[in-house]
C-alpha cells in the first residue's frame, strides 16, 4: 500500500503541530519503514513505553518518529503479546540498530536484529535487568568487572588493532575506538559508547512533569537550550498553552547564541587540531566575547536554565539588547577575516580537503543528519523545513555543501555562523514586546503524548513526553542526532590514515552525553 | 696533538653545563614566543624547569611488563644528548673532545639516542608506542641522510668533518655568502623542525594520541624517567641549534682560548639563541600540521636542498 494511502489514516497529535501519529500492526511494522523510507523519510527516533514498575507481559508500546516532508510522522505499535520480538528495521534505516540494541537495554524488548550485542548496557547491571521496566536493581553479589565486548574483527596480513579510549590522553568525554589498521592506513573503526549512560529516562519517571525541563537541559551541555526548549515544547503542546510571541523569539535568540558559541569553538579547536594554534586562540577570543555579552545580556554565560514551561526564564533589557547586537556584528566581520586565513592556508587546506569523506550517496544511505548531514547535500534544517515560531517569520538561510569532507564541514559551520549572527541582530531588533512568561500552566493530562522538535546546532534533537498520572512523568525519551550520526563517522575515516581521525572526529564533534542517556 | 691546556678542559665543562643548564630556558623561550605570536599570555621562561623539577619528585611508575631496556633508556638518551652537547661548539670552539668525535660521530650519536627512544617505546607492547616508534624510524631514516649531506657540504668548504673546525674555518674567512651554504641551511632547517617534533612534522602540544610522533613514545614513561627524556628533547633542540651556529652562524665564538674571549661569546651567543627560538616559533606559527604522510615528501625536500648545495659546491665551487 502506498505510503500517501495510509498516513491518510494518521491523526494529528494534539498539541503538537505538523505531527501525526498511526498505529501499525506488528506484520505491518517493516513494510510500514520501507514505505517511508521509499518516500523519503528518515528515521528520527526508535523507543518503548510501557507502564513502569511491572516485567513481561504487561501492555508495552513502541514507537517510532520519522520525518517525512510534511512532518513528523510516529508509528505507534502495541506489543502483541504472542511474540517476544519486534520485527527489526536496520536493514531499512542502518542507524536503527543501535537505538534497537539501546531500547532493548533499558526496555527489555528485543527486536529481530542479529546483532544483539548490549550498547548502553555495560558490566554496570545484570543482563536480566531493565532499568525502564523493573523496580529495582537485582543486588550485585560481587563488584562488576569490565565485560568482554565482541568487536568486529579483521583480519589478514599485516592487519593489527589500535585501541583508543574510553580515558584519553587529554580532557575529553569517554568512548572507545577500535581501530584495525594496516600500517597507518584504517581499514574498520569500531565504536562503543555508553560510558556516559546515567539512567537520565528513568529519572525521568521520578519527576514532576512540570521540573523535567531542568533535567532535560542538563542531557548534554552544548545544547542545554535545544533540549530545553524541546522539553518545553513538548510539555506546552501536552497542556496546549502556547507561549508569548516574545518568549519564542528570546528562545530563538538563545538557541542562536548556542550555536554560535559552538560553532566557534569548533572552528577554532578544527585549527588546533591541525596544528595551526593560532586559529584556537582567535576563535576562543571572539566566543569569549560572546560569552561576556550573552551574560551582559541574561546574567549567565551559557543559557543553562533559561527556557523554563512558558517562556523563559530571562527577559532582554535594552542595554543586554545593544550588547547582543554589537557582538553580533563584530563576530560577523571579525569571523570574515578568519574565514580569509582558514580558506588561503594552504597547510590547513591541505589537511581539510578531502579528508574524512562522506559522499551525498552514502550520507542518504545511512541516515546523516544535522551540521554533517548538511555537509554531505543532505538539506534538511527544521528551521527552514518545518519552521516553528518563530523561525516561520525569521525565515533563516540553510547552509549546505555536498563535498562531504572536511573541508564542507568547516565551510558549513562558518556559513551557519554568519546566519546566526545575522539572526542574532534581527531578533534582538524585531522582539515583540509584552511578557516573556506565561504564567501557570495546567497539568497535562494523563497518557498523552507530546514531542519536542528542535534543530539545535548539532542536528535536530527530539524529545518524547508521555504525560502520567497528576503531574508525573510517564515516559520522556530525548533523541540526540548523534545516534543517526556516530555510524557514518565509522564510515567516514575508512581509508584514511590514522592520525586524521581526532580531525575528522572534531569536525563531526558528536555528543557523548547526549547520546548515552 | 698538542698537550690540552686547562683552559680547554673549562671551555670543554663549560660548553656542557651551559648546554644542560640553558637548553630548557631556549625551549622555555620558544614556548613564550610561540604564545605571544598566537595572542595568548605566555607561560614563564622558566616552566621547562618547573615540570622537569616537579617530575623528579615524583615517585616512578612501570609497567609491570616493562623489561631493563626500558629502564636504563632514559640514561642512555640523556646520556648520548649530553655527550653531543661536549662535541658542538657553542661558546668557544677549542675543544679537546673534537678529535673524539666529528660531524659524522655526531649523527651517529643522535642515532643511537633515536634506536634506544624507539625500543624502548616498544618495549611495553601498547599500541601507541609502537605507533610512534614507527613514525619516529621514518622521520629518522629520512632525515638523517640529509642532516649528513649537510655536514659534508659545510665539510667540503672547510676539509674537516669536526665541527669546531668548520665553524673556525668559516668564521675566520671574510664575510660572504656561500650559496651552497644557503640551499644547505634551507635543509638544515627542515630537519631541525622534523627531528625536534615540531610543527609542521610534530606538534609538541598535542593531547591527541593518534597523532602524536615523539610524545607517543614517552606515553608510558612517568616521573624521573620521563624528567629525563624531556629534559633530553630540550637538549636536543639545543643541540640541533648549536649545530646551525657552527654552520651557518659561526660568528661570535670564541677562538682564543683566553677567559675575556669566552667571557665576550657568551653574550653573542645568548643573543643568537634568542634569534633562533624566535625563528622557530615564527615558523610553527605559520604552519600547520602536515598529514603524516606528507613529512617524507618534507624530508625529501631538505634532502634535495642537501644535495642541491653539494652540487653548487662541486660544480661552481661556490
Amino acid at each position: 500500500m502506498p505510503l500517501r494511502r495510509w498516513s491518510a489514516a494518521a491523526a494529528p497529535l494534539a498539541g503538537s503541530p505538523g505531527t501525526k501519529q498511526i498505529v501499525v500492526a506488528r506484520e505491518n511494522w517493516r513494510a510500514r519503514a520501507q514505505e517511508i523510507a521509499a518516500a523519503g523519510g528518515r528515521l528520527m527516533a526508535l523507543w518503548a513505553s510501557g507502564p513502569a514498575a511491572t516485567g513481561r507481559p504487561a501492555p508495552r508500546t513502541l514507537y517510532a518518529a520519522f520525518v517525512l516532508p510534511p512532518g513528523l510522522l510516529v508509528l505507534t505499535m502495541p506489543d502483541d503479546l504472542a511474540h517476544d520480538e519486534y520485527p527489526g528495521i536496520e536493514e531499512v534505516f542502518p542507524h536503527a540498530s543501535r537505538m534497537q540494541r539501546a531500547l532493548f537495554d533499558v526496555s527489555g524488548w528485543r527486536s529481530s536484529d542479529p546483532d544483539v550485542r548490549p550498547w548502553l548496557r555495560h558490566a554496570a547491571w545484570p543482563a536480566d535487568f531493565h532499568p525502564l521496566i523493573h523496580e529495582t536493581a537485582p543486588t550485585a553479589a560481587e563488584e562488576p568487572r569490565p565485560d568482554d565486548y565482541a568487536f568486529v574483527r579483521v583480519e589478514g596480513e599485516g592487519v593489527h588493532e589500535i585501541a583508543v579510549g574510553p580515558v584519553h590522553a587529554g580532557i575529553i568525554e569517554p568512548g572507545h575506538f577500535r581501530f584495525s589498521v594496516v600500517g597507518e592506513k584504517v581499514l574498520k573503526l569500531e565504536e562503543r559508547l555508553g560510558y556516559a549512560h546515567k539512567g537520565v529516562e528513568r529519572r525521568f519517571t521520578e519527576l514532576p512533569i512540570l521540573e523535567g525541563h531542568r533535567l532535560a537541559a542538563r542531557l548534554c551541555g552544548d545544547s542545554t537550550v535545544t533540549y530545553a526548549w524541546a522539553y518545553c515544547q513538548a510539555l506546552e503542546g501536552l497542556a496546549g498553552t502556547p507561549i508569548p510571541a516574545r518568549a519564542a523569539w528570546l528562545r530563538a535568540l538563545a538557541l542562536e547564541l548556542e550555536r554560535a558559541a559552538n560553532h566557534l569553538g569548533d572552528l577554532g579547536a578544527l585549527g588546533n587540531d591541525a596544528g595551526f594554534a593560532f586559529g584556537l586562540s582567535q576563535f576562543s577570543l571572539l566566543k569569549e566575547q560572546l560569552l561576556r555579552a550573552t551574560h551582559a545580556a541574561f546574567g549567565q554565560r551559557y543559557l543553562l536554565d533559561f527556557v523554563v514551561p512558558g517562556g523563559t526564564r530571562a527577559d532582554l533589557a535594552p542595554e543586554g539588547a545593544r550588547a547582543l547586537s554589537d557582538c553580533a556584528g563584530h563576530l560577523a566581520q571579525q569571523t570574515r577575516v578568519l574565514r580569509g586565513i582558514y580558506d588561503e592556508h594552504a597547510g590547513l587546506r591541505d589537511r581539510f580537503a578531502g579528508a574524512g569523506m562522506v559522499t551525498p550517496a552514502l550520507a542518504a544511505r545511512l541516515g546523516l543528519t544535522g551540521l554533517v548531514g548538511r555537509a554531505s547535500g543532505q538539506a534538511h534544517d527544521l528551521r527552514s523545513d518545518a519552521p516553528w515560531a518563530p523561525y516561520d517569520e525569521l525565515a533563516p538561510g540553510k547552509a549546505g555543501a555536498t563535498e562531504g569532507d572536511v573541508a564542507a564541514r568547516v565551510a558549513v559551520r562558518f556559513d551557519e555562523l554568519f546566519e546566526s549572527c545575522r539572526l542574532i541582530g534581527r531578533i534582538v531588533r524585531d522582539l515583540p514586546g509584552g511578557t516573556h512568561l506565561a504564567a501557570g500552566l495546567p497539568t497535562p493530562p494523563e497518557g498523552a503524548l507530546g514531542i519536542g522538535l528542535i534543530e539545535g546546532w548539532r542536528g535536530p534533537v527530539m524529545i518524547a513526553l508521555e504525560a502520567g498520572a497528576s503531574g508525573s512523568i510517564r515516559r520522556c525519551h530525548p533523541h540526540d542526532p548523534s545516534w543517526q550520526n556516530w555510524p557514518v563517522l565509522e564510515h567516514a575515516i575508512i581509508g584514511n590514515i590514522v592520525p586524521d581521525f581526532p580531525l575528522i572526529n572534531k569536525s563531526f564533534n558528536l555528543a557523548y552525553s547526549g547520546h548515552d542517556l | 696533538m698538542n698537550a690540552v691546556t686547562a683552559l680547554e678542559w673549562f671551555t670543554q665543562v663549560l660548553e656542557v653545563i651551559t648546554a644542560l643548564a640553558a637548553a630548557p630556558l631556549l625551549f622555555g623561550w620558544v614556548n613564550q614566543c610561540r604564545a605571544w605570536l598566537q595572542n595568548r599570555s605566555a607561560p614563564s621562561l622558566l616552566q621547562p624547569y618547573r615540570s622537569i623539577r616537579k617530575l623528579f619528585h615524583k615517585d616512578a611508575v612501570l609497567a609491570t611488563n616493562a623489561s631493563p631496556l626500558f629502564r636504563i633508556a632514559p640514561y642512555v638518551i640523556f646520556g648520548t644528548m649530553a655527550a653531543a652537547a661536549a662535541v658542538i661548539p657553542s661558546v668557544g670552539t677549542h675543544l679537546p673532545f673534537t678529535p673524539v668525535a666529528d660531524g659524522i660521530a655526531l649523527v651517529g650519536l643522535l642515532a643511537t639516542a633515536r634506536v634506544f627512544q624507539a625500543l624502548a617505546a616498544m618495549d611495553v607492547g601498547t599500541a601507541f608506542g609502537t605507533l610512534g616508534a614507527r613514525r619516529e624510524m621514518m622521520i629518522g631514516f629520512l632525515a638523517e641522510p640529509a642532516l649528513l649531506m649537510v655536514i659534508f657540504v659545510a665539510s667540503l668548504l672547510s676539509a674537516s668533518t669536526a665541527l669546531p673546525a668548520i665553524a673556525e674555518q668559516l668564521a675566520s674567512q671574510a664575510v660572504g655568502i656561500y650559496p651552497s651554504l644557503a640551499f644547505t641551511a634551507v635543509a638544515f632547517t627542515m630537519v631541525l623542525l622534523a627531528e625536534n617534533a615540531r610543527i609542521p612534522v610534530d606538534n609538541p602540544a598535542t593531547h591527541l594520541e593518534l597523532t602524536m610522533i615523539h610524545e607517543a613514545m614517552l606515553l608510558e614513561y612517568s616521573a624521573r624517567h620521563l624528567a629525563l627524556l624531556e629534559w633530553a628533547a630540550t637538549l636536543k633542540l639545543f643541540n640541533y641549534t648549536c649545530i646551525g651556529f657552527a654552520l651557518f652562524a659561526p660568528w661570535g665564538t670564541a677562538h682564543s682560548e683566553t677567559p675575556q674571549a669566552l667571557l665576550a661569546a657568551l653574550p653573542i651567543f645568548g643573543l643568537k639563541l634568542l634569534v633562533a627560538g624566535g625563528g622557530i616559533a615564527l615558523v610553527e606559527t605559520l604552519s600547520a600540521k602536515l598529514r603524516v604522510f606528507r613529512a617524507p615528501e618534507f624530508l625529501a625536500t631538505a634532502f634535495l636542498f642537501a644535495v642541491l648545495g653539494l652540487l653548487v659546491r662541486l660544480l661552481l665551487g661556490a
